[in-house]
């Protein structure tokens, strides 16, 4: 691919992907990644299945370390430093950049610890001002009306859509400044997922949200820059109207007109 | 009639599917009832006999000598829940630990493979193999049979069982959940504590307490350990009576009240392996 360091003008990055490789085993997942993740804004990853958008994702909180035989080689940068290289320990990088996934995974106790539990792993917080996070938290991932009454219920007593923002909220409420979703509205019905998109709107007032979607429709709707990813390579990264409406490659109009294939 | 038409092909592909189905679900069924029918016969008997045997002075009386006119079976009653409850309590958090390193770390290490087999060898092994390796190694070396003998060859029934719910239940976990708790800067033995061992939790519990109803019936590993004891002793260095070791004493002895008191162990002993495998299921049914 010819693009060098792809950068969105005007914007300061918050992440900088460099030369970045990837691998699972022998085969080769993602092929010299270089893109940079303007800060508080909505950038969303899209391309068919396999073309490494979610592996892509999960190295930006080095989650694939939890599996021996992947690898990554290059340089994810937060705020300047690399965090694959960083000496700081990974519980404290993954504090900063918050992980939702693509199922809901309610942890196995109630709705407030679920939330607490996270909280507590880096503040010592007096009941009372833990109290005002998780209502806070809860708040902002728009599930605290739902929720208010039963916080010391089992998170798995919700719903599925209820189960994701309570994902979200556990996610937000030790304050992180990179939020990763990896396709976080695939499992749930469209009524949960309007409610998910309009949440992103809002969060990106305050983190840095980066969102890998199956879904174009809302790559477009909610995001402010997108990627296009094929085969392990970035075809093409832009603003999502400019991507959208006149994109530079061939490639991607044909998988945004859908003919692709 | 119909007025659907179906094709005389399907129709009778149809009905062979029928006919196979009736038969299978018969062969299945008598196999059931094949099953099902011992189980409650000796239930039957044991309730019938034990029944007959059972009177408070069992509760309070110790093993009587032969023909005599009272006794009971307390201090088998006592040293049988001494030792079955002190192996449980050796044995349990050994085996959740081993369970936890085969599932969380050691699961694609040589280590992790050679302690499975060697869990799966041990986990079948004949418990008489068991109690004469206890015998060999404790009771010949101390010249004594005593009830903490009989405590570690019950422990060593009870890890393998452990051990194996344990990695079973953790490795249904999905790694969805694990990745979630690292996600949020969780450290590894948090994960395990907090959010696995939690949400494996009562499949856990489940194998404990199947590997105490398993131990509160097995003979073979008392027989050269704890041996047995005619008084009350809660000395554990000390011969130690236990209801499995009275029962096969007293059933094969001519003696009519010795007898009747095996039949009064073996319907405790059935009853309390009963409620505990109901609890086990009870308790799985909860969370699941």
């Amino acid at each position: 691919m010819d693009t060098r360091v792809q950068v969105a003008a005007g914007e300061s990055p918050k992440l900088s992907v460099r030369d970045l490789n990837f691998y699972y085993g022998g085969f080769h997942a993602l092929k010299k990644i270089n893109l940079e993740i303007p800060e508080r804004k909505v950038t969303a990853f899209i391309g068919p299945s396999g073309c490494g958008k979610s592996t892509l994702l999960r190295v930006f909180n080095r989650m694939f370390e939890l599996y021996p035989e992947q690898r990554a080689e290059g340089a994810v940068l937060l705020d300047g430093e690399d965090i694959l290289t960083s000496k700081l320990d990974i519980s404290l990088i993954r504090a900063k950049i918050g992980m939702v996934f693509q199922k809901p995974t309610p942890f196995p106790m109630s709705i407030y610890e679920n939330i607490a539990f996270g909280v507590r792993l880096f503040e010592a917080l007096p009941r009372a001002e833990m109290d005002e996070r998780v209502e806070w938290a809860l708040k902002k991932a728009a599930l605290w009306n739902e929720a208010r009454d039963k916080l010391s219920q089992s998170g798995s007593s919700l719903s599925g859509g209820q189960q994701q923002r309570l994902c979200i909220a556990r996610g937000i409420a030790i304050k992180p400044e990179v939020l990763l979703l990896d396709e976080p509205c695939s499992a749930l019905d469209p009524i949960s997922t309007g409610k998910i998109e309009e949440l992103i709107h809002e969060l990106k007032s305050d983190y840095t949200v980066v969102i890998v979607t199956h879904n174009m429709q809302q790559a477009a709707r909610c995001s402010d820059y997108t990627a296009y990813m094929y085969l392990g390579d970035l075809v093409e990264f832009g603003p999502t109207a400019e991507l959208f409406m006149k994109p530079k490659k061939r490639d991607t109009e044909d998988y945004i007109t859908g003919r692709f294939g | 009639m119909s007025s659907i038409s179906i094709d005389g092909a399907r129709l009778a592909l149809h009905r062979k599917r029928k006919a196979v189905n009736a038969v299978a679900l018969v062969l299945s069924l008598g196999a059931m009832v094949f099953g099902v029918f011992w189980l409650i016969w000796i239930l039957f008997e044991t309730v019938y006999l034990g029944v007959g045997g059972l009177a408070l002075s069992v509760f309070t009386e110790m093993t009587p000598p032969p023909q005599a006119e009272v006794g009971g079976l307390a201090n088998a009653i006592f040293g049988s829940a001494v030792m079955v409850t002190l192996a449980t309590l050796v044995g349990t958090p050994i085996g959740i630990m081993a369970g936890i390193y085969l599932a969380e770390y050691g699961q694609k290490t040589w280590l992790g493979r050679i302690t499975q087999f060697i869990n799966d060898i041990l986990l079948s092994a004949p418990s008489i193999v068991i109690g004469l390796f206890i015998y060999t190694v404790i009771v010949a070396r101390f010249k004594s049979y005593s009830g903490w003998a009989g405590v570690l060859a019950l422990a060593l029934i009870v890890i393998p069982v452990v051990i194996r719910t344990t990695e079973n239940m953790l490795s249904l976990i999905p790694n969805a959940l694990r990745e979630a708790a690292y996600a949020l800067g969780t450290p590894k033995w948090k994960v395990i504590w907090s959010i696995t061992l939690k949400a494996a939790r009562a499949g856990v519990i489940t194998g404990v307490l199947l590997a105490l109803a398993r131990i509160a019936g097995e003979t073979a590993p008392l027989l050269f350990t704890a041996l047995s004891n005619q008084f009350w002793t809660s000395d554990l260095r000390e011969p130690m009576a236990s209801l499995p070791v009275t029962i096969f004493k007293f059933a094969m002895s001519p003696y009519e009240n010795w007898q009747k008191l095996a039949w009064a162990g073996v319907f405790l002993i059935t009853m309390g392996v009963l409620a505990l495998n109901i609890l086990a299921r009870v308790l799985f049914r909860n969370k699941h």
